[in-house]
C-alpha cells in the first residue's frame, strides 16, 4: 500500500481542449488530452512517450503550471499545480537549453536564485555545488556560447536543481544532441537523480531512452491524446553501458513499441498507415 | 564519469592590438587609395574645380577656414545631439509603453512603421516655422523626430524578442514581471536598441544639416555649404562636408563603443559566429 504522502503528482481525470482561433475544423477546437489518470511516487523517473501530438508536452506543461488544464485535477505535493509552481517545487529544462547570454555560466545557474533573492555567497556557493555535480566547474567563467550543445543542457539541468525543486521536468531535453552525446546524457542524468533523489517527468520520442532511464514509461496515443499503456521498468535500479544489452530491457523496449503500435490502431488510423508504421518498428 | 570535452572551447576573448591593427589595414589601404585616385582623376583629366575639388584643394579649405568651419560644426552638433537625445528618449519611453500593452502594441506598431518611411526631412521648413528658423530647436526637432521611429520600433521588438522558452523558464521560477523585465526582456532588446542607436546618429545629422538647408543661422554646416555653393566656392562646401561627416562618424564610433562596454555579448557572440 502506497503512503499518500508519497504521492508528488496526482492527475485525476485531466483533459486539455484548445480553442482554435478563426479554426479551419468546424468544431473549432482540438482535444489535446483526455481523461488523464496518473500518479507519481516521491523520487521515481517518469518517462512520457507517443507520437508527436499525443499531448505528453502539454501533459508535462500542465503538471508544471506552464498552461492550465479544462477539465479534472492537477495536484502535486497536495496543492494545486499553480501553488507548487510558486513554491518552486518545479526545476524545467527544455529542449533548448535556454542559457542567457549575456551571463557565464556561473551567472546562468545563479539566475534561479537571485529571483528567489538569496545572498550573494549564498548564491555563489550553491550555483558552484550545482556546476560540480554536472561536472562543469572549470567552466563557470565561459559564456554559454563557448560549450558544447551537451554542455550547454548541463548547465540547464545545474540550473534547473539550483532550487532543489521536489520535481525535476525535463521536455525533450536531450532531443537535439547527436545519439553518441545522448547516451552520455542519459548516464549523467541517472547519476544526478541518484545524487539529488529528485522526482523526473521526462518527455521524450525515444523509446531505448525511455527505458534505459525509467521507473515506469507512460505510453500515450494522440486524437485524442490519452495514455494507453504504462509500463513499470524493472530492470536494475544501478544502470550502465551493459543495461543495454540486457535481454530483460530488449523486452521492455518491445513492450514500450508495442504499446505504441496499440494506440496507433485504436485511433482509427488508416490500414495503410498501419502497415507502414508497423514496416517501420519492425 | 567520463565526460570528453572533445569539442574545443577556446577562452581566447578580448583581442591583441596586433590584430586589430590587423583588421584595419584592407579598410585604411582603400580609403587612402581612394583619396589618391580622386586627387589623380581631378589632375589627368582637369576637372574643373566647381564641377569637382581636388583632395588637396578641399584640405587646404579646411585649413584655412578651420574657425570659421569649428564655429558652425559646434552649432550642428549641438542640434544633433540635443535631436538624439529627445528622439532616442521618447522612442525608447514610447517603445517600452507600446512593447508592454499588447493591444497597444498591435494598433501602434504598424502605424509606426509606416510612419518610419514618411520622409520626415520634407517637414523641415514646417519645423522652422513652428519652433523658429532662427533657433537650433527647429533643426534639433527635425532629427528628433527622424530617430524616433526606428529607436521605438526597435525597443518594441527587442522587449518582445525573448523566446518563449525563456519566458517559461522564468515563470517556472515563478518570477515577478519586474525580474523578467529586468533579468531577460531588458538585455534581450539591447542588441536592438543599439542597432537603432548606431542608425539613429546617421539619421540625425542628416536631419540637422538638411534642416539647416531650409534656414539657418549663418554659422551652422547646412548654411555653410549653402553659401558657398551658390559662391561656387565649391572647396569650401566640401569642407563643411568633411566635417558633417567627421560628427557622423565620431558618433557612429561612440555607440559601437557604448556598446562594446554595455553589452559585449552581441560582438563577442557574432565575432565567434562569424
Amino acid at each position: 500500500m502506497i503512503e499518500s504522502s508519497d504521492i508528488v503528482v496526482e492527475l485525476t481525470g485531466v483533459s486539455k481542449v484548445f480553442g482554435l482561433s478563426g479554426g479551419r475544423a468546424a468544431g473549432g477546437t482540438v482535444e489535446a488530452l483526455t481523461g488523464i489518470d496518473l500518479s507519481v511516487r516521491r523520487g521515481e523517473f517518469i518517462s512520457l512517450i507517443g507520437p508527436s501530438g499525443c499531448g505528453k508536452s502539454t501533459l508535462l506543461r500542465l503538471v508544471g503550471d506552464l498552461t492550465s488544464s479544462t477539465g479534472g485535477t492537477v495536484m502535486v505535493n497536495g496543492k494545486t499545480a499553480e501553488r507548487a509552481r510558486l513554491d518552486r517545487d518545479y526545476g524545467m529544462v527544455f529542449q533548448a537549453p535556454v542559457l542567457f547570454d549575456w551571463r557565464t555560466v556561473q551567472k546562468n545557474v545563479e539566475l534561479p536564485l537571485e529571483i528567489t533573492g538569496r545572498s550573494k555567497a549564498e548564491r555563489e556557493a550553491k550555483a558552484r555545488e550545482m556546476l560540480a555535480l554536472v561536472e562543469l566547474s572549470e567552466f563557470t567563467d565561459h559564456q554559454p556560447w563557448q560549450l558544447s550543445g551537451g554542455m550547454q543542457q548541463r548547465v540547464a539541468i545545474a540550473r534547473a536543481l539550483a532550487l532543489d525543486p521536489a520535481i525535476l521536468l525535463m521536455d525533450e531535453p536531450f532531443g537535439a544532441l547527436d545519439e553518441m552525446t545522448r547516451e552520455r546524457m542519459n548516464l549523467e542524468l541517472l547519476r544526478i537523480w541518484d545524487r539529488t533523489g529528485t522526482t523526473v517527468i521526462f518527455v521524450t520520442h525515444s523509446i531505448p531512452e525511455a527505458v534505459f532511464l525509467s521507473t515506469r514509461v507512460v505510453v500515450m496515443s494522440a486524437r485524442p491524446g490519452r495514455i494507453t499503456r504504462v509500463v513499470p521498468i524493472d530492470l536494475p535500479r544501478e544502470r550502465s553501458v551493459e543495461t543495454r544489452e540486457m535481454e530483460r530491457y530488449f523486452e521492455l523496449v518491445t513492450a514500450v513499441r508495442e504499446g505504441l503500435r496499440d494506440g496507433e490502431g485504436g485511433a482509427g488510423v488508416a490500414p495503410s498507415a498501419r502497415v507502414r508504421a508497423e514496416g517501420l518498428s519492425a | 564519469m567520463t565526460v570528453a570535452h572533445a569539442e574545443p572551447v577556446d577562452a581566447a576573448r578580448g583581442w591583441s592590438l596586433g590584430a586589430q591593427v590587423r583588421e584595419w589595414v584592407p579598410a585604411l589601404a582603400f580609403f587612402v587609395g581612394a583619396i589618391l585616385a580622386w586627387e589623380l582623376l581631378v589632375r589627368i583629366l582637369g576637372i574643373k574645380q566647381f564641377i569637382l575639388p581636388s583632395p588637396v584643394a578641399i584640405a587646404n579649405a579646411v585649413v584655412t577656414y578651420f574657425p570659421e568651419l569649428w564655429q558652425s560644426a559646434t552649432y550642428t552638433l549641438v542640434e544633433i545631439l540635443l535631436g538624439l537625445a529627445i528622439g532616442v528618449v521618447a522612442g525608447l519611453l514610447a517603445g517600452m509603453v507600446t512593447a508592454h500593452f499588447g493591444a497597444f502594441r498591435e494598433s501602434v506598431l504598424p502605424f509606426a512603421i509606416a510612419a518610419n518611411s514618411v520622409p520626415i526631412i520634407a517637414f523641415a521648413p514646417i519645423f522652422n516655422n513652428w519652433f523658429g528658423i532662427d533657433k537650433q530647436l527647429s533643426k534639433a526637432m527635425v532629427a528628433a523626430v527622424i530617430c524616433f521611429f526606428p529607436v521605438m520600433i526597435n525597443t518594441v521588438r527587442g522587449l518582445t524578442s525573448a523566446s518563449p522558452a525563456a519566458l517559461e523558464l522564468m515563470r517556472s521560477f515563478a518570477a515577478t514581471d519586474a525580474q523578467i523585465l529586468r533579468k531577460v526582456r531588458f538585455p534581450a532588446a539591447l542588441p536592438y536598441i543599439f542597432t537603432a542607436l548606431r542608425v539613429a546618429t546617421t539619421l540625425a545629422t542628416i536631419g540637422a544639416i538638411i534642416g539647416e538647408y531650409f534656414g539657418a543661422p549663418k554659422v551652422s554646416l547646412g548654411q555653410y555649404i549653402v553659401t558657398y555653393s551658390s559662391y561656387l566656392n565649391f572647396e569650401r562646401s566640401w569642407a563643411a562636408i568633411v566635417f558633417a561627416c567627421a560628427i557622423g562618424i565620431t558618433l557612429y564610433i561612440a555607440v559601437v563603443v557604448v556598446e562594446r562596454i554595455v553589452a559585449p555579448w552581441t560582438t563577442d557572440r557574432t565575432t565567434r559566429a562569424g
